[in-house]
Order: structure tokens, then sequence, then C-alpha cells
């Protein structure tokens, strides 16, 4: 009997981009329900009744929450074409590194993002600071997994998307080739990736809905 | 055969004790060595350069920080004894979730408890006693989270069990008649050895949450 796997997912999210690589990196057939957070679907809040959040996949069934909860359930599931490192140690400082980038490195760069013009110098020597960290893990590998993608390359993908389209909003580069020559390579060998690239979200609606979020932030403070 | 096993970690530290426990479930000789906190030792600032904080697990030479990601670890190395995790993937996955659950609620809310004030203290006191509810729902009628078995979500909660006297006590509110079959499942946990050469103190996590409340300016 084929395996039905579902995955919930909003069209920009970018933890849900790290599932559909993966998925794709197996070559797992899926069906995608696009979920409006605003209006969450019956079946979205049965699979995750204490968060309601996505991505949630539903593997014949039985729903798995939190993207990186997901990535080593699908990396146990399909063995085939592994993202994990084997090594315990090295599976280690993947997972250390995943969550740094989700607890501290994305924090640093949102917090730049959103910040007013006179709290953006301090702001930013945090977010540079946490990306040299993630640089310094790049050093003479080609992929954070080595030749090939794997694990910690999708849970870093989001550098490679959502970085440029903050960048371009703020008028503001962070990751340019000269202080970070390692991320910006990576980011151009990712990006190019055929797995990859086919599934970002339209570039045009990212901007306006990461631009109408950073106006919202920013409106309190501004004087009438 | 292990190795040299070293141990960074604070004696009322919960998540130390996770460690503690699995290390002893495996029955791995290691070398325990205690970090003087709130003060942070170089040694601490050399294995833990990002997060500064205990416990670290060194193995080898080579540090393994965050608990849960340490905790994986020893069960992947010594794999052989007392899994902590089970083999199916589905189950490993909802194990990892509700091991989040219990940093994201039980130590956020548990922490507010004796650091908090006011509405804020008593929003927290309330939520927590949820989140403990919700984790009964979950035990349902099994001995341990893990089902038959200890596993990883029973050594990543019963540390906070240690902590309970401190948040009843600088909360003031009564935790036991609340969630009778959390209380339960923790004392059938503290049978266990491992967990009971483990667990610090209530008293001494007490008097310590005292020391953190003056380090902090809090009163």
């Amino acid at each position: 009997m084929a395996e039905e796997v579902k995955l919930f997912r909003t069209w920009s999210s970018p933890y849900a981009l790290r599932i559909v690589w993966a998925l794709k990196l197996k070559g797992i057939e899926y069906e995608t329900i696009f979920e409006d957070l605003t209006n969450k679907s019956p079946s979205l809040l049965q699979y995750n009744p204490i968060h309601g959040k996505v991505p949630v996949l539903v593997h014949d069934g039985k729903p798995v929450c939190e993207s990186l909860v997901i990535l080593e359930y699908v990396d146990e599931t399909w063995k085939h074409n592994p993202l994990l490192p084997q090594d315990p140690y090295e599976k280690s400082m993947a997972r250390f590194w995943a969550n740094f980038g989700d607890d501290k490195l994305m924090k640093s760069i949102w917090q730049l993002f959103i910040a007013h013009e006179k709290d953006q110098d301090v702001a930013a020597v945090a977010a540079l600071e946490n990306l040299k960290l993630v640089e310094e893990q790049l050093k003479g590998k080609k992929f954070f997994h080595g030749e090939t993608i794997g694990y910690l390359d999708l849970a870093f993908g989001w550098i490679a998307n959502i970085v440029s389209i903050l960048e371009e909003i703020m008028s503001l580069k962070l990751v340019d080739g000269e202080r970070f020559p390692h991320l910006s390579s990576w980011i151009q060998h990712f990006m190019d990736a055929p797995v990859i690239r086919d599934c970002w979200p339209p570039r045009d609606k990212m901007i306006i809905k990461f631009q109408v979020m950073r106006e919202n932030y920013l409106a309190p403070a501004t004087p009438k | 055969m292990d190795g040299e096993v070293i141990l960074l970690d604070a004696y009322a530290s919960m998540f130390g004790m996770r460690l503690r426990i699995a290390l002893a479930e495996k029955g791995v000789k290691y070398e325990y060595r205690e970090e003087n906190l709130p003060k942070k030792s170089p040694f601490l600032f050399q294995m833990n350069p990002i997060h500064k904080k205990v416990p670290v697990l060194i193995h080898n030479g080579k540090p393994i920080c965050e608990s849960l990601i340490a905790l994986q670890y020893i069960d992947e190395v010594w794999h052989d004894k007392n899994p902590l995790l089970p083999s199916d993937p589905y189950k490993r996955a909802q194990a990892r979730l509700w091991a989040d659950f219990v940093d994201q609620k039980v130590h956020t809310l548990g922490r507010k408890t004796w650091s908090a004030k006011g509405e804020e203290q008593e929003a927290a006191k309330k939520e927590f006693i949820e989140a403990l509810k919700v984790l009964e729902g979950e035990l349902g009628e099994k001995p341990y989270f893990g089902g038959e078995e200890f596993g990883y979500v029973d050594v990543a909660l019963i540390p906070f069990y240690s902590w309970f006297h401190a948040y009843e006590t600088c909360g003031n509110f009564k935790i036991g008649t609340e969630c009778p079959k959390f209380v339960a499942w923790a004392k059938r946990s503290m049978q266990r050895e491992s967990v009971s050469k483990s667990l610090a103190d209530p008293e001494k996590v007490y008097d310590f949450v005292l020391i953190l409340k003056k380090h902090f300016g809090v009163e």
C-alpha cells in the first residue's frame, strides 16, 4: 500500500521549506496543504492541538510537528541520502548549530530588522557576531554537511533567502563577501542546487510581506 | 572503553541532573566538576564559549553543550544499555517534542514562580500548573512517559521535581494537590537509583534560589 505523506505549511514559512527540501532530497511524494494562519483549518488544529503551528508533517495519519524534529523524523524514516552525520559527535554539533541558528542568529537578525534607527548599531553588532560564528563553521567546506547538502544546510537555508530580502528592505548589506567569504560562497552553492532553487516563495510577495511587518513594528514610535 | 568523560555541572542545575541520570543509567564512569554558580570559571567559558552555561559533557576532550543534545549523545554512544529514546522514528519524534515542551513550559514558567512578582508571578503559577496537567494527560495510565520503561522524557522532566519545594515556597502555592498524578510519577521515578542519586536536595535547591534572587535583584 502506498504511503500517505502530507505537509501542512504556509507559502512563506522558512521552517516549512526545510521539510520541502528534505522530502525532495529523499525523493518522497507528498501532498501540500497551504494554511492561512488567521483561519486555521480543522485538520491542522486536530494534528497540532498544542501549538496550532506549521509546518506539520502527517505520515500515514500520524502528525509530527516542529521543523527540526520533522527533519530528524524524515531522516530516520527514509534512510537513503542521509541528512545527519553518522558520527554521534558530528550529529550533536549539527543539532547544536541548528538550535543556535533558530534561537540566537535568527532572533538577532530579526532584532536588527525591526530596530529603530537609534538602536540599529547595537543590534547590528549582535547579528554580525552571530554570523561570524556560523562563518567559522564553514571553513574548508562547500556545505555545512561537507560535499553535499545535509541537515544543517537545510536548517540554515533561511540565511540564503530571507536575509537578502531583509537586506533589500533595510538597504543594508549584512552578509557581504568581504566579511563573510565562506557564508557568501555557501549561499551561492546552496541557491544553485537544483533541489533547492525551485522551491523559493515568490520574492516580490516576500518583500511586501516583510516590509509590512517592519512598518508595523516601527510605526508606534513614529512621531505624528 | 568509555574514554574520558567529564561532566561540567552545578549541583542544583536541573539540566545537569539530566546528564547525571543518563550517565548513571548507562553505567558510565565520569569525573564530576562543580561550577560555583552564579560565578563562572574560565574553563566553562573555554568549553562553552557560545552560551557559557552548564552542563557541558566533555568526552575525550570534545565538549557537547545543551542538555538535550548531550542527552541524545549519551544515548547514542552508550546505546547498548538502558536505551532512553525509543527505536521507532514516530515515537522518537514525540519524545523530542515533549522534551522540548518541558524546556519551553516547565522550565520557563517554573523560573517565573520565583523570579517574577505580582500579576506576572500569579499568571506564571497558573500556567505552570496547566503545563503539568498537560503532561499528566500525556502520561495517562503509563508508569513512565517512556511507556513501561523509564525514558528520554522522564529523564528530561524528573529533575524539575527537585525544584518544586523552591517554586512552592517562593510562589506560595502547592503543586501536589493540583497534580497528584504528576507527583505519583515523580515518586515512582525517584525509586530508581540513577534518579535518587542524581537529584539535588530540595532544601539546597531552595538555598540556591535565594542566592539567585539576590544576584538578580529579585525580592
